[in-house]
């Protein structure tokens, strides 16, 4: 591979020398291209849509809008997959999605214990932490602990409802909407969602 | 030959803090958008399928030392190798993702529901025991959901079989459920005051009526 073909890894690259992962995967791909597999301009599109379109923003959209629009609200419990895609939200690893709704009586985690399955196409890529052994031990077996280190203490009242994505159905979680913002847009009420609001986390920020 | 998943983390007793995360924060290493990039386009090429994937990940040796883009980088050359891609003669890949395409591919999906002429052989509110045995292959019912009762709560229809697909044995669809389980049944009077339930999507080969 000539060296000009590496001109999308040096508008990362810091001033110290390359990693040995780095080395790494620049050695993979360039096999992989010159096979015929890659096409490195793809690459490039994929990585900025990851970055820049396809993120927790997708998600925070669908949630304020069925805070604000009971029909869609009623659409997206029911075929979560269709009321998502009606707002552009399709694709690789959001095939099939659910979305569970918190309520003051439950209160909707999800994890994914066997890899890191998660919807992808309302979340963008999922964040470390979710990944990560500790989470995916402890968020089946102790919930409330694991919410505790998320700084969210819920009622003893309040059930917890966790979702293990064990096959290909992906969850995305409908938070209950702020009290006291009755008098914001749909726009407005979306700046309140956070991510980890969508995965059980965390909850929607207060107006 | 025996079969090890080093992924099969739920209820394991794993030290350590969970870090939360800025929104923004996608990638930590210059590399890591490379690799997921890489392993998505991959995916059309025909090379392997997504359960493929997961079972060579799985089985890493040192999956639990690794982060997660090195776990999908190890993986992927280990893949790449197995298949013949850097050799000689590489397999013509099934479709290449090319810059104009790309995004049309990744919005479309690749759905795992797969049409079936089998009737569902349980029913919402179905009580169903998990199977108790951990085959030597690939599956997705976590040990921690082993030999437990449950209760049927959704069905998802007929998707892609992960235990067949993951070893190149087609895709036999099966139909999907969630169950879902009291927390004490899982993990015992330790559950009791969780207050919480836990449910899996669970293949029906994974279970029987209970």
């Amino acid at each position: 591979m000539s060296e000009h073909e590496h001109h999308h890894h040096d508008e990362h690259a810091q001033s110290k020398p390359p990693s040995a992962l780095e080395l790494r995967v620049r050695a993979l791909e360039a096999l992989l291209t010159e096979k015929g597999y890659i096409d490195p301009a793809a690459l490039d599109i994929l990585i900025d849509a990851y970055e820049t379109k396809i993120g927790p923003r997708n998600g925070a959209q669908v949630v304020a809008r069925a805070w604000c629009d009971p029909q869609f609200r009623r659409w997206l419990l029911d075929d979560a997959t269709a009321a998502i895609a009606s707002m552009g939200f399709t694709g690789r690893q959001g095939e099939h999605m659910v979305a569970v709704e918190n309520t003051p009586e439950v209160h909707n985690m999800v994890v994914c214990t066997l890899c890191s399955c998660y919807p992808w196409s309302v979340l963008g890529l999922p964040p470390t932490w979710y990944k990560s052994a500790p989470y995916r031990a402890r968020a089946v077996k102790d919930p409330r602990g694991v919410l505790k280190e998320f700084g969210v203490e819920l009622p003893e009242s309040t059930r917890i409802r966790i979702w293990d994505s064990t096959a290909e159905v992906r969850y995305l979680v409908l938070p209950q909407r702020p009290h006291q913002t009755e008098h914001l847009s749909e726009r407005e009420l979306a700046n309140l969602v956070t991510r980890d609001s969508m995965i059980g986390t965390g909850l929607p920020n207060l107006a | 030959m025996t079969y090890r998943s080093h992924a099969d983390l739920g209820g394991q007793d794993v030290r350590g803090a969970i870090v939360p995360e800025p929104e923004g924060e996608i990638f930590h290493a210059p590399w890591e958008p490379r690799v997921m990039a890489l392993v998505v386009a991959m995916g059309p090429t025909g090379m392997s399928n997504i359960d493929m994937n997961r079972s060579v990940r799985e089985t890493l040796p040192n999956y639990r030392d690794l982060s997660y883009y090195e776990i999908w980088l190890a993986a992927l050359e280990k893949l790449a190798l197995q298949k013949g891609l850097l050799g000689r003669s590489p397999p013509p890949p099934k479709q290449v993702l090319r810059a104009e395409t790309v995004l049309g591919v990744i919005k479309k999906g690749f759905p795992a529901l797969r049409p079936t002429t089998r009737p569902a052989r349980f029913s919402i509110g179905d009580r169903v025991r998990t199977a108790a045995v951990q085959p030597p292959h690939h599956t997705r019912l976590p040990g921690y959901a082993r030999g437990k009762v449950g209760v049927i709560e959704r069905i998802h229809g007929a998707h892609v079989f992960p235990d067949t697909n993951a070893r190149e044995l087609g895709e036999s669809p099966q139909w999907l459920y969630t169950v879902a389980f009291d927390a004490q049944e899982l993990w015992g009077e330790a559950g009791r005051s969780q207050r919480s339930r836990i449910s899996v999507d669970a293949f029906e080969p994974y279970l029987e009526a209970a």
